[in-house]
Order: structure tokens, then sequence, then C-alpha cells
């Protein structure tokens, strides 16, 4: 296969050329060559063999069969189950949008059920990929030819090399061009030449890169036998200093994303608690069916995706306000159904409000059946933002966090600037005096319960990017919101903020040493101490209002 | 006043109604075969195991439809255990002593099936218990129709370590019995095949983990070190999607870092976006894309059954389908239902599977079994990689602990016990 590959790839080099050439003499028909044709059957029908070596023959194609190999690679190829013609097909929800792989000839939208889809194993996507890289190399898209460095760089190959080398002085892109020079660096490393390689260690301790890392580690180590895979001890030691040099940046950069992840499960405990912090700390409500309201807004969600298949990301942007408004209502129905039967007996409130808690499980049981539901994550909330080889901050997690401080900011200026905040806060302060004031106090706690359950519904929509949308997802998160509220004192909305943070970031630093199942257990025995010597919280209520 | 008496009223012609139905429960009874069907239909588990209650109504369906058994019609008797393990036990009690079922097919996790042993075994029931497991157990009164993990875990291993030329393992888990078993298992195996300590990282999460960024960074930096890594999980169900997310959204793919796994099947992937997923693994002993004329005849019938052309099948639907047609063979053999000469007759007893080839029923009452490994694809189906060439008897006592070793199950005569140790020649008749 090795071989193979590298008498294919030689001739990729040759090719390229051609390309080139054909390019100016404009589309020749390659339908018409015998070898392409062979592998296009092989494609079709052969064994993941075959179809691995039709793979490198497309490749000595070039440019034409470059729309095919990034259609296989997409999962994109299919055959029509009528006449097993090669065709590409976009998915458009429905269907797919059906053109013919060879001539480009579109043959209108299709049901799925009508094509079969070429399918790829790992092995096969890695040479697939490989293959792309060589062919794409000269793209306009400085990322695309970014990921095709990379791509081959980690092979050892002659040609792939030789198109690198050749790349490296057209390259203006410096991040591309920079990528280049670490892979030939890396290679200088094996060379005989001590005064190279000391050159290339040199070059090299300033880079963040988990390759030279390796690479690095590899010089320093013992082999089998006892003797150093580097025979040399100038080299060695220089070897030495270089990775104390780049651990150093790694410990740094380690410690920033450590922080990260515990800003972002900071995050998602702050969004389930939030609408808690309303209902249990300003209101003094045990609303254990709180879980069941988020779980109301991650269900909101997949409806909304149901609702508009072809527009991902606005679903989900339309399913906040959406989800806010489902679950203000169901919580407004709780309060005025149940709980408002209930103030003053916290612990009849707690059992009614559980047994909601279960009939809304059951019932999306029913309704949507108790296997999970498929929320797709939109493009731009999928993958990272690689800063180097050390940190890359997720996404999805980057937009939680900001969205949860939005959320906070909005609330916060909710209760301080509307007439409703004011009203809220009147009555948590003291009830009978805003009802002698003129609130009207029954309406006041439906709505402040409504906000509550709304924020809930929130962030429910958030959740269904990150975990399971199913029937179970509310209990997954109601013992922790209540710690959050708990730790960072009932009835104050700065502490709830505070007191996520601190608990994700405390347990994200445990996670490491401790074990994620420890890091929890830790986590809550500090609450509990914590609660004993301050049984408000990190920022108790004061004054009058802290005696009610 | 007057409203508690009408109260009292409508209580006792409820009362009289409930009285009536459970007589006429009692006249039929005696002209059928009472199933029970002891799956958890609400709480957690009713993710998994509702299919697996429908399976076994459809089974039971098409064996009446058939002209029944022994000239009786058979009836399920289908209770809801709401996964809530000491419920289990309650309810296997009440389907042996209350209906006085033939036989119960139930249970999925390891706990549920540890909780129901004793009754079982008390009263001497039949279970059939369709799920993959970490093994190291062989009661006289359960069969084990899903996969030991001999036919599961250490064939998957062989195929990374062979095919794909895995050098460095992470091992991760939930935090229950079946995965920390099977870690354990592996671990042994791993280290008999030459791998050292310092490329083996094991590591534990709670149950519906949802936060995996350090762990997937962690996963990222093991698989860094130059050696290809792969990720062996027995993550139980709701953390998987969290998991799988985190990968994808951290880069890494299934071409560097492969995972597979042992509890993610079709029904599974039918709730999560598939796109973080493509290229994984995933090891059973049935997958619903077999091309096989057995298997299509099978998720045709189960279509037309849930009246759904999207519902998947998956590997315990299978299990179940070898174990009920196996009861059905055995009692059909024995020609009674009672349970002691059905235990008899069902060893050696053998059906066809869906995938081509025939289980059969061994003394250790575990089931021979072909091995797949699939690589997800992006309909949420999993295509064939890989298969053993034969099929694989289930061994209840792994061969790798050095404490089960010596160990074997064999309920047919002379030896006639589920924990027999070949060094002491003693049966040391523990209890689970």
């Amino acid at each position: 296969m090795k071989a193979n590959f590298i008498k294919g790839s030689c001739r990729v080099t040759a090719l390229l050329m051609l390309l080139f050439s054909l390019a100016i003499h404009g589309d020749q028909d390659v339908s018409t060559q015998p070898l392409f044709m062979t592998a296009i059957t092989n494609l079709k029908q052969g064994s993941m063999t075959e179809r691995e070596q039709a793979i490198n023959q497309l490749a000595e194609n070039g440019g034409a069969s470059l729309v095919i190999l990034q259609a296989l690679l997409d999962g994109q190829l299919f055959t029509l189950k009528t006449d097993m013609r090669l065709v590409i097909g976009v998915d458009n929800n429905q269907g797919y949008d059906v053109r013919d792989a060879l001539t480009g000839e579109s043959l209108g939208a299709m049901d799925r059920s009508t094509v079969n889809k070429i399918n790829l194993t790992n092995k096969l996507r890695v040479s697939l990929r490989r293959t792309i890289g060589q062919l794409q190399l000269t793209v306009e898209d400085p990322a695309i030819r970014l990921a095709a460095v990379k791509a081959m760089g980690n092979e050892d190959d002659e040609s792939a090399l030789n198109l690198l080398k050749a790349r490296l002085d057209l390259e203006k892109d410096p991040k591309v061009k920079q990528a280049i020079e670490v892979v030939f660096l890396l290679k200088d490393m094996n060379s005989s030449d001590k005064a190279l390689r000391m050159k290339a260690i040199d070059a090299l301790k300033a880079q963040n890169s988990l390759d030279v890392v390796n690479r690095l580690n590899v010089m320093v180590e013992k082999d089998e036998a006892g003797n150093f895979t580097e025979a040399d001890a100038d080299v060695r030691n220089a070897a030495k200093a270089a990775l104390i040099n780049i651990n150093t940046r790694l410990q740094l950069y380690s410690s920033a994303e450590t922080i990260f992840f515990g800003l972002s499960l900071g995050a998602v405990l702050v969004l389930a608690a939030i609408g808690l912090a309303i209902t249990f700390g300003v209101m003094g409500v045990i609303n254990m069916a709180h879980g069941e309201l988020m779980m109301l807004g991650a269900y909101t969600t997949y409806v909304m995706q149901q609702l508009l298949p072809n527009h991902l990301g606005i679903s989900v942007l339309l399913s906040i306000p959406v989800a806010f408004v489902i679950s203000a209502a169901v919580g407004i129905a709780i309060e005025r159904g149940i709980i408002r039967f209930l103030y003053g007996r916290p612990l009849e409130t707690l059992l009614a409000t559980f047994g909601v808690s279960l009939i809304l499980q059951q019932s999306v049981r029913s309704i949507f059946s108790p296997l999970n539901r498929s929320v797709a994550t939109p493009e731009w909330m999928s993958g990272s933002l690689q800063i180097n080889d050390f940190l890359s901050l997720t996404w999805n997690r980057f937009y939680i966090l900001v969205f949860c401080l939005i959320v906070f900011l909005l609330l916060l200026q909710i209760l301080k600037r509307t007439r409703l905040g004011l009203e809220v806060r009147a009555v948590a302060q003291n009830r009978n005096m805003a009802k002698a004031m003129g609130i009207p106090t029954s309406r006041v706690d439906a709505m402040t319960f409504g906000l509550g359950s709304g924020i809930a519904g929130v962030a429910g929509v958030a959740l269904s990017q990150i975990t399971n949308v199913g029937p179970n997802l509310g209990q997954a998160y109601i013992v922790d919101s209540f710690m959050v509220v708990v730790f960072g004192g009932v009835g104050n909305l700065w502490g709830t903020l505070v007191a996520g943070f601190i608990l994700g970031i405390a347990n994200k630093f445990l996670e490491p040493f401790a074990g994620a199942v420890l890091a929890k257990i830790l986590v809550l025995i500090f609450i509990i101490l914590f609660i004993q010597k301050r049984p408000r919280g990190l920022f108790p209520q004061k004054g009058r209002a802290a005696d009610s | 006043m007057n409203r508690i008496s009408t109260k009292l009223r409508k209580l006792s012609i409820v009362g009289a109604l409930a009285v009536l139905t459970v007589a006429t429960g009692t006249v039929r009874a005696e002209d059928t075969i009472k199933v029970g069907v002891l799956h958890s239909l609400s709480g957690t588990m009713a993710i998994s195991e509702t299919t697996l209650k429908d399976t076994m109504l459809m089974l039971i369906d098409e064996q009446n439809k058939k002209g029944g058994l022994l000239g009786k019609k058979l009836e399920a008797v289908v209770v809801d255990p709401a996964s809530n393990w000491p419920l289990f036990a309650e309810k296997a009690r009440e389907l042996l002593t209350k209906d006085k079922v033939s036989a119960i097919f139930g249970c999925w996790t390891s706990v549920s099936r540890k909780s129901v042993l004793p009754v079982i075994e008390e009263l001497n029931g039949l279970l059939f218990y369709p799920v993959q497991y970490e093994g190291e157990e062989s009661s006289k009164n359960v069969f084990y129709t899903g996969a030991a993990p001999n036919q599961q875990a250490i064939p998957a291993v062989d195929y990374l370590m062979n095919d794909l030329k895995v050098k460095r393992w992470v091992l991760a888990g939930t935090d229950y019995v079946y995965p920390r078993t099977t870690n354990k298992i592996l671990e042994a195996y791993l280290k008999s095949k030459g791998v050292a300590s310092k490329d083996i990282m094991i590591n534990y999460t709670p149950f519906g983990h949802s936060d995996w960024q350090s762990i997937v960074a962690d996963i990222k930096k093991f698989g860094s070190a130059g050696k290809k890594t792969a990720v062996v999980s027995t993550i139980n169900g709701d953390a998987n999607i969290p998991f799988y997310k985190e990968l994808g959204n951290q880069g890494v793919s299934a071409e560097k870092i492969p995972v597979i796994a042992f509890s993610v099947g079709e029904e599974e992937l039918s709730g999560m976006d598939t796109k973080p997923l493509v290229g994984h693994l995933a090891a059973w002993n049935y997958f619903m894309s077999v091309d096989s004329t057995k298997n299509a005849a099978f998720i045709e019938k189960w279509h037309e059954y849930t009246k759904n052309p999207k519902r998947t099948t998956n590997d315990p639907m299978e299990a179940h389908y070898i174990g009920f047609n196996m009861w059905v063979k055995a009692v059909e053999k024995a020609g009674t239902t009672d349970p002691e000469a059905v235990q008899k007759a069902i060893i050696g007893v053998d059906y066809p599977n869906l995938t081509g080839g025939t289980a059969k029923m061994l003394p250790n009452h575990h089931i021979s079994k072909p091995v797949l490994i699939g690589e997800i694809q992006d309909d949420g189906q999993l295509m064939t990689v890989w298969q053993t060439n034969t099929l694989v008897d289930g061994d209840a006592w792994s061969d790798f602990l050095p404490e089960s070793k010596p160990i074997i199950a064999d309920w047919t005569a002379p030896i006639n016990c589920g924990n027999y140790n070949t060094k002491t020649k003693k049966c040391s008749g523990q209890k689970y």
C-alpha cells in the first residue's frame, strides 16, 4: 500500500502541473479514460481495499477527481439504486439535491431511499485526507493549506516533502510557512550532522507544538537497551533545556485552559441556578420541578429545529425567547395551580413540586418517547478556537459563557430598573408591608415565579447544546442548582454568579488530581463545611430583610 | 358528610371492578402460559428498556400467531420496575408468586440483575438477561443471552491492537460495576500482551457526567505522545453525547484517537447528533446494518409491529429474540414449562441468530455469538469493519483475572455448579 501510495503521489506531482495546463486548455473529458473508469467502478462496488486503490488512482487525475474525492470525504458521494450512476448529493433535509459526479449535470432533488451512500472507514478517511491535502496545497484558503501541510507533515514520504519544499518558497501566509518550516526542522533533528540538530533544536524551542515536545522527549529518553536515543551529550542537554523552556509555557497554557474549563462549567451552573435564585432565593419556594422547566426549554429547541430544519443557527436563537415564554407559562400555571395554596409550608411545596417534576418527565416521555432527541449544533458553535497546539477554546462553551453573562446582567437590570423588579424586591422584603402599599402581591408572586421559570427555560436552550435532550435532563442539574444557590447566599443574584464560578473552577482544578467522582464529592463536603460555618452562604442578606 | 359517602360509594365500585378483573384474569390464566416482562418503563433506564418490552410483546404476539406453545396461548405480564433497583426484586417476586409466570425476560443494568438474583434463586424461576455484562457470574436460574467480556471487550481490544496498531490505551468508564470489572479484565489482558502501565490511562466518571472538558483535554494530551492511542469506552448511556460532542469540539477525530464503545448502539445513536461521532467504533454481536435475510425479515416485522418505519433494532433486542426462541424450543423439548425441566432441556438448544450462524446455549448458561466491530456512519448506523470468523463461546469467569481463572461454570452433571474451582475441585456455592 505504502509503495503504491508513494508511486501515486509522485504522479500527483506530475499531474499537478498537468492540472494547470488542463485548466488552460479547458475541460477535458475524463470519462473517456479507461483507467479512470475502472477506478470509479471500484469505488462504487469494490471492497475496502479496492476502494483505497481507487482513491489513489483517482488522485492521479488531479483536479477533476478532487470534487469526487472531497464529496467522498464529506459523505456526499452516492450511487443511484436504479442504474449505479455515481452522483454527488447535498442534503436538503427532505432528501438530497443530486448531480452527476462526472458531468456535473443536475438531476434534481431525490429521496433518501433512492441512493446508496459510499461508505468509508477511518483508514480510508486518513488516506483520503492525505491525498486531498496534496491536491489542495495550492488552494486560496490558508486554513485549508495549513490543514493540508499538517496532514502531509506526519508522513515520511519523499514526494510529499518535495511538494512541501516547493511550496515553502511560494508560501505567503506566515502561519502556513511556519508550519512547513517546523516539518523540515523536525526532519533535521534526525540528521547525522550535529550542528544541524543543534540548530533545529534552537529554532524549535520557541514553537508551541506537541510534535516538537514529543520529538524532544524522545531525544532525552533512554531506549530499551539503556542507551540514550540521542548519543551526543551536547545535543541532549540542548534538548533538555529546550524542553524546560517549552514546558514552562505548556504549564502556563494548561492553567489558562483549566481556568477556561472552570469558567465554562461555572457558566452552566450559574445558568441552571439563576432561575432558582429567583424562585427559591427571592420567593423562598423550594421548586423541585425547576430542572424539568429547563428540560422544557431544551425540548423547545428540539421542536424549533424540527420546524425550521434548514436554519439551524436561527432556530437555536429563536428558541431562546420561545423557550422563555413556554417555561414561564408552565411556571405560572404551577404557581397558580399548586404553589399558591402552599405558601409558608415548605415541606408540602417540596413534595408537591417533586410530584409535578415526575408528571412533567413522564409526559415528555409519552409525547416525545423515552429516547433522547437529537439536537444539532449550528456550525458556528462547533469546533474550537485553536490558539496553538497547547491551548484551544471550544466555541460552544465560549458562547455559553457569554450567554450566561448576558442573561445574568439582563436579570439584574430587570430586578433593579423595572416596575416588576421593584415590586418583586418589595414583596420579598416584607410581604405585608408591600400589600399595605397597594402592591398586588399574588400577581407579583405569579410573575416572579414565571420569570424564574422562564430563565430556566432559557438555560435549557443552552444545555441542549452541550448535553442530552431527554426526559432526565432536569434531574441531572437540580442538585447542582440548589447547591449553587445555597452556597452563594439565598436571595442574592451576585452570590449565585460568584458561587457558580467558584464551584466550577474548584471542580476543574480538583479533577486532574482526584478524578471526576472524587472531585464532586470533595466540592460537596466543602460546601457542607462552609454552610456549617456560614449558614447564610457567601453573600448573606443583611438588615431587616434577613430576619423574615 | 354527604361528600364523603359518595366518595366511599365510588371507592367500593372501583374495588368491585378490581376484584372482577382479577377474577376474570385467573379464569383465563388456566389456559395460557404466562411470560413475565421485567423492564423499566419509567425513570432513567426507560430510555433503553422500553424497546425491549416492545420486542418481547412482538415476539410473544408472533409465537401466538404460530399457534402458541404446547397448545396454549402465551400471555405477557408486563410490570414496571421504574429504574428502581430494589423494586426489580419486588416485581420479580410478584411475577413469580402472584402471576406465576413461567419465565421472566428482563433487567438491563447489572445492579438490577443482582437485585433480582436472590429472589429468582429462592423461588426457582427463570430469568433471561439480554444485555452485555461484566461476567463473573453464572446462576442456575439465569440465562445470559448478552455478551460476556470475552465476546465483546476482548475481541475489540484485539482488533485495535492488531488492525489499528494501537499502543496506548485509555479505559474510560462510568463508575459502576460493569465498567469497573470490564476494565479490570482489560487491564490484566493488556498487561499480559506487554503493554506498560504508563501506556494505560484509566478514568471513571459519575453517571450522567456532562462536563467532559478536562477529561477530553487529558485524553488529547495522553494521545499526543507520538504513539497510536485509542479509547475503550464503557461510558454508560446519557454521558455519551456530551463526551462525543466534547471530543468533536476539541478536534479529537476518530482518525487520530478512535473511541470504541460497548454501550453505544443504534438505539442510542438515534438520539444523538451523529456528526461528531462518524468513524468512531462500537463492538457488538449484532448490527442493524448486517445484510442477511433473517435480519431483513426481523427489521420488517419490527417496523410493522411498531408502525414506525424509522425504528432501529439493536443488540439486546437480538439477544431477547434468541433467548425467547431458545426458551420456546426448550419448553417444547421438555413438554412442560416447569422451570426445573426447562433448565435441563435448554442446555444445548440452538437457534439461528440474525447475523448468520447458530447460537447455542452452553452449559454455563451463556450463548455462543459472533463478534462484530463497526464504524459509526452519519446516518446513525454501524458499518461492520471486522468480525470474528467463528462464533465465540461466552465465558462466565474471565481467564484474565487471577482470582477467576481456575473457576468455571457448568450446569450439567456431574459438576452442576456456577462457580466450580478446577484446582480445588470444589463448588464454592457462593451466592451473589
